[in-house]
């Protein structure tokens, strides 16, 4: 079953960055030509309408009229203009006095000499018309000359084209660099996010510790909600353990009354068949007893396979612990339990629970499958960086089964006879190793009997 | 032996007391920690055992305060909870073993014997038949200045024996005491058992009779 997708937020973020740009491309590009023509038709402007008002300001007023003395400064002031047509008229009163009489008048009188400017389709072109008005008194009487200096601006339209493309330019490349800026920000920005689905994915099937690495304040409510799933899972799991303890002592209890009571009907019976019945109620219970005493603790090691607190743990103390406990156990069979121990500490990085499971499982194994008065010896010794146990007994051996049919749950080898057992013990032993990156081998040893291997990786010195 | 018994359930007690008793040791129940703790008050106990869950608390607390007070009575704890994280719990907190229910009764015995021996045992173990000095603790016979070391099973059996001097005791009664329940056994064992037992005795003025079609019995020379 697949989630149904929600567009992907890095796509969505990147659409957003890029349009983002494309506007910004946009508006700069219209800035830059808005500007640049302003700025252009802004200096074309000044030497139009300073020429224009050095013109007007060369007519002077003669005898019934007026007379324009056009002086070479504002010649060539109007030759700077480069390839543009010039258009001029000179206007005293309503009588055009020079010039084109048709160019287009200003709306209204411009006053004295400051230069009114527009723009006008004249002729078959569009032209840039600057007005200057003055005074005149020509026959005493007061007259308005009007000059305009028209100006076709073929050229700067050329030149604000080549800006406007430049500008176009300029935009597009400020588009194409927001590509990859906005990509890496949309990769930069969802960091946070692929490293806590790396965290989090980077655990182990059974890691359920609360997820504490550095997010920022907006992943915080979803690490919240996590933390809180995880913490509500491992409270499942404990109730888990709980209820493993309080199966174990539901069953153990009245067990334990049952064989003590048949033990007992035992001694006081003198019927021989009763006897026998009664042996094998008591064996029954034993069984009974083991399986679920193996049954618990195979959920128990798998309950801490889960939750591993590893911590460290030095092997030889553990070791010398559970032989002193078994030698009661190895006494009744008149066995010799024997520890070797290694040269030098071995501190392993591991669950001392599951270590000791594992241990006492072989050791239980070594007891229960070896005559009486034979030898059980368990030895340590540190090999390349490993803590390895062995150990070794004199019993039955394996008869050639296989190492992953025996550690197969409730798989038993094919000469375990009348012996008890639940086919759990080298499951046990097998999955609390793996649990801990260790490792178990089972091998007939020389002679008679088995020898089974433990490793642990040593801790780094 | 003379053992205090804390545990609950009394049907279980009264099983576990009543099987002690056949072995001839003196039990006292406490069905709380406080009546455990008043039994402590007025007697000795060679050992105590121990339940963990008990109306009044954790039996692992009882030990706690039990080993604060300096008492030297050595506790096997009796567990029946999940065995693996209890037992290591059980030993942290000051039990010298622990056993797990149901138990085999040799099993308790053996780990009894083990916890008193690391104590420096107690002195009133000794018993005498005949001229032999039997310490079932020490497993060792001795006859006159002669001691003898005893294999563990050797010295179950002469422990039968003593316990029940002139008593026949039949192949199967010894048998039932001195093997596990889940453990193969010739017919000959006790035979072999026996037999080297004799041998041990060899000097003494205690016998092993052989009583045809019913066992053997100890006797006085």
């Amino acid at each position: 079953m697949t989630a149904r997708r929600a567009p992907s937020l890095r796509r969505r973020l990147v659409v957003q960055l890029l349009a983002l740009a494309a506007v910004l491309a946009v508006l700069l590009f219209a800035a830059v030509r808005f500007s640049a023509e302003r700025a252009s038709e802004a200096t074309l402007d000044a030497i139009l309408g300073a020429a224009t008002i050095a013109m007007a300001e060369e007519i002077r007023s003669a005898e019934g009229g007026a007379v324009i003395d056009l002086s070479p400064g504002t010649f060539s002031m109007l030759a700077a203009m480069g390839d543009e047509r010039i258009f001029y008229r000179v206007n005293l009163g309503a009588a055009t006095l020079t010039g084109y009489d048709d160019l287009p008048l200003p709306e209204a009188v411009p006053a004295a000499l400051a230069p009114m400017f527009y723009s006008t389709p004249y002729r078959d072109t569009q032209v840039r018309i600057a007005a200057v008005s003055r005074s005149l008194r020509i026959d005493n009487r007061p007259a308005t000359l009007l000059v305009l200096v028209g100006q076709t601006r073929a050229g700067q339209s050329a030149i604000a084209q080549g800006l406007a493309n430049r500008a176009a330019a300029v935009g597009l490349v400020v588009f194409l660099l927001a590509v990859p800026l906005s990509l890496l920000a949309a990769d930069n920005l969802l960091r946070p996010i692929a490293r806590l689905a790396a965290a989090v994915g980077r655990r182990g099937p059974h890691d359920l510790r609360p997820v504490r690495a550095a997010t920022p304040a907006e992943l915080v409510p979803l690490v919240v909600a996590l933390n809180s799933f995880i913490a509500r899972l491992r409270g499942t799991l404990a109730q888990t353990e709980t209820f493993i303890a309080e199966a174990a002592h539901h069953i153990r209890t009245p067990l334990a009354v049952m064989r003590t009571e048949a033990e007992m009907a035992l001694h006081h019976s003198g019927d021989e068949a009763t006897r026998a019945r009664l042996r094998r109620l008591i064996r029954a219970v034993d069984d009974s007893a083991r399986s679920a005493g193996q049954l618990l603790d195979h959920a128990t090691v798998l309950y801490r396979a889960d939750q591993q607190t590893p911590a460290e743990v030095e092997l030889g103390a553990l070791a010398l612990a559970l032989i002193e406990r078994f030698r009661p156990t190895a006494e009744m069979k008149d066995m010799r339990l024997t520890l070797v121990p290694a040269a030098v500490a071995l501190w392993v990085h591991g669950d001392a629970v599951l270590i000791e499971a594992a241990l006492r499982n072989l050791i239980d194994n070594a007891i229960k499958y070896s005559p009486a008065e034979t030898e059980v010896t368990l030895t340590l010794a540190a090999q390349a960086g490993q803590a390895v146990i062995r150990c070794r007994d004199h019993g039955r051996g394996v008869a050639g089964a296989r190492l992953e049919a025996l550690t197969s749950r409730f798989q038993r080898g094919p000469n375990v006879g009348d012996v008890a057992g639940s086919g759990l013990g080298l499951t046990i032993v097998s999955e609390a190793m793996a649990a801990m990156g260790g490792d178990f081998a089972l091998d007939a040893a020389e002679g008679e009997g088995t020898c089974a291997t433990l490793s642990l990786p040593l801790r780094a010195a | 032996m003379r053992f205090l018994l804390v545990e609950d359930n009394r049907e279980l007690a009264a099983s576990v007391a009543a099987r002690l008793a056949l072995d001839g040791h003196g039990v006292d129940q406490a069905h709380t920690l406080a009546q455990a703790a008043d039994c402590l008050a007025c007697a000795g106990y060679d050992l105590i055992l121990l339940d963990i869950t008990l109306p009044d608390g954790d039996g692992r607390d009882f030990l706690a305060r039990h080993r604060r007070a300096e008492h030297q009575t050595p506790v096997i704890v009796m567990t029946a909870r999940s065995a693996v994280s209890d037992r290591v719990d059980a030993l942290d907190t000051g039990a010298d073993d622990y056993i797990t229910k149901p138990f085999d009764f040799a099993e308790l015995e053996a780990r009894c014997r083990a916890v008193l021996r690391r104590r420096g045992g107690a002195a009133q173990t000794l018993r005498r038949y005949a001229d032999v000095v039997f310490d079932p603790l020490a497993a060792t016979l001795s006859v006159g200045d002669d001691l003898r070391d005893l294999r563990s099973r050797e010295m179950r059996l002469f422990e039968l024996f003593v316990s029940a001097p002139g008593r026949i005791l039949s192949k199967e009664h010894l048998c039932d005491r001195l093997f596990s329940f889940s453990e193969p056994v010739s017919d000959n064992a006790i035979e072999v058992y026996v037999g080297r037992l004799r041998k041990k005795l060899a000097g003494s003025r205690a016998r092993i009779e052989t009583v045809r079609g019913l066992g053997y019995r100890l006797t006085e020379a």
